[in-house]
């Protein structure tokens, strides 16, 4: 084990796993990451916290995360090298470690242009393949990048994030097979709505063997409201919404209930692909959404471990 | 390669200017002039939309390069034409305001944004391709700068953002990893990809302060 978190634990016990993404207020109150936390507690085997997702200040991912463990989740802890230097980052995974987070998950992290402060200096010192890299020396040889010893442990199962739809063509596996070699132990995709193209990716993974040294987990995204899909089709980058599954949303008399029933199909053809070790819901503003779609899928009782 | 200025609003140069009346113009005969910011015909423009704002231009001066130290007799001339003038503004890059504020002790102020340094890869179109970091990676990326060239300065890129050889950022900017790679598969180095760059010394860059440089 490398940090024996529950969904490390989960995910070596070779069970399907479940996270779900919980996002932070535009506030420093605990009670709403304390309520969202209470309401999905059973629904998943561990919870991501954004860390200021498109660009916008929210509350920190550490602190967020802190009060989800209080509560006895086991939280991922995102973490951006748009904001933050390699001292600042460093820092921050030895804080996770204080409060008893053990899953970190490394991103690039959107360009401010994005968010609610776009004229801010963006920091980019370290990528987030060099994060990875950063946490696993930090855990495995006790090292800052420096070089410098570290003062006791850094258990962390190290997460990264994959779009299975981005170009470049010649790119996308070598993207992984990199994120991998830097010391990736688990994957968490953009959503996947295309599953064919998902499942051609995966294939390409398999072939290379990458999915016996990463656990993949699929992003799974509810869709609520034909505009939430257009919009995500047009503007969210690297989102690919097939136009028939927008039809279909187009077309329905219940399209909350269509949208849930169309990831429901979804979750169960990511289930069949070799390779997938799990699904990663991102039901960003909808969080109470969640146990409902985890328990259609016959994705309830989650494990004990 | 150019220094590429773009024309500050004149709103930003009245309040910069303050009180000052009096005013002296000054232009560069190299990048500017070039660039069509900072040449004779823009500095005859400035001085009569400052003089329509109230203010008055006592001269104007087009230096030949304007960043260059100018020779002892060309100096002591500038001055002179200068004088009587509360402050000067300067239609050239940074560097040639540097250079003027050397020569005289009144406020010598930017009427340009610099930019960047550029190279005119086309009739009138000029990129930013080296952010001067000074600690060179361009042989681990087929010789383009992540640095410069991508949003997010990546050095193990592309991000998932790359959409059809664009960065997220706007449709219109070329992903700078798109570049790399297909400079990379005409050199059949692909595989050069899958290394893992390291984590890049910024200490030689701005992050470490000031840079200075003397020929031994
Ligand atoms: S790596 Fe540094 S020196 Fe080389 S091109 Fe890029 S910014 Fe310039
Ligand atoms: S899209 Fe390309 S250029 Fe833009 S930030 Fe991502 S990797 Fe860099």
């Amino acid at each position: 084990m490398k940090a024996g978190t529950n969904l490390e634990r989960v995910l070596e016990a070779g069970q399907f796993a479940v996270t779900a993404e919980i996002g932070p207020p535009k506030g420093g109150s605990a009670k709403v990451i304390a309520s969202k936390g209470e309401m999905l507690a059973h629904a998943a085997d561990a919870f991501n916290v954004t860390d200021n997702q498109t660009a916008v200040v929210r509350m920190c991912s550490l602190s967020a995360c802190g009060i989800l463990k209080q509560l006895g989740l086991d939280p991922v802890m995102q973490m951006l090298c748009r904001d933050k230097n390699r001292i600042g980052l460093q820092s921050d995974v030895l804080g996770a470690v204080a409060l008893g987070i053990g899953n970190l998950l490394c991103l690039t992290g959107d360009h401010v242009k994005f968010g609610n402060h776009p004229s801010s200096k963006i920091v980019f010192d370290i990528d987030s393949v060099q994060l990875i890299a950063a946490v696993k020396m930090m855990r495995d040889e006790g090292l800052f990048i420096s070089g410098e010893e570290i003062a006791g442990p850094t258990p962390m199962f190290i997460g990264a994030v994959e779009n299975p739809y981005a170009d470049p063509f010649e790119f996308r596996t070598t993207r992984l097979a990199k994120k991998v070699k830097a010391g990736a132990d688990f994957i968490q995709t953009q959503a996947i709505f295309d599953v064919g193209k998902f499942a051609r990716w995966m294939k390409e993974i398999c072939d290379r063997g990458l999915d016996e040294q990463v656990h993949i987990l699929a992003g799974i995204i509810p869709v609520k409201a034909v505009g939430m899909a257009r919009y995500m089709r047009d503007y969210v980058s690297g989102v690919e919404i097939p136009d028939e599954m927008i039809q279909r949303l187009e077309g329905a008399k219940d399209v909350q209930e269509e949208g849930i029933q169309i990831i429901l199909e979804i979750i169960e053809e990511v289930k069949l692909i070799p390779g997938v070790h799990g699904v990663h819901i991102q039901a960003v503003g909808w969080e109470k959404i969640v146990p409902e779609i985890v328990e259609r899928a016959g994705l309830l009782p989650r494990p004990m471990m | 390669m150019k220094s590429i200025t773009a024309q500050k609003p004149l709103d930003e140069l009245l309040e910069n200017l303050g009180k000052a009346k009096m005013l002296f113009v000054v232009g560069c005969g190299t990048c500017p002039t070039v660039l069509g910011t900072g040449g004779v015909e823009q500095v005859s423009s400035l001085a009569e939309e400052l003089r329509k704002k109230g203010k008055q231009v006592k001269g104007s001066m087009v230096l030949p390069v304007a960043c260059e130290p100018l020779p002892l007799d060309a100096r002591r001339e500038f001055i002179s034409s200068v004088k009587g003038a509360e402050a000067v503004l300067v239609m050239s890059c940074a560097y040639g305001v540097r250079a003027v504020a050397d020569y005289l002790e009144i406020p010598v102020l930017p009427a340009l944004n610099t930019l960047f340094v550029g190279r005119e890869v086309g009739p009138g179109v000029f990129v930013e391709e080296c952010s001067q970091c000074g600690d060179c990676v361009l042989a681990l990326t087929g010789g383009i700068c992540p640095i410069t060239m991508c949003a997010k300065s990546l050095f193990n890129g592309p991000c998932g953002g790359s959409v059809a050889g664009k960065c997220e950022i706007n449709t219109e900017v070329p992903c700078g990893w798109q570049l790399i790679i297909d400079r990379l598969a005409t050199l059949g180095r692909l595989s050069q990809l899958e290394e893992i760059i390291p984590f890049h010394n910024w200490s030689t860059s701005p992050a470490g302060g000031p840079r200075r440089y003397s020929i031994e």
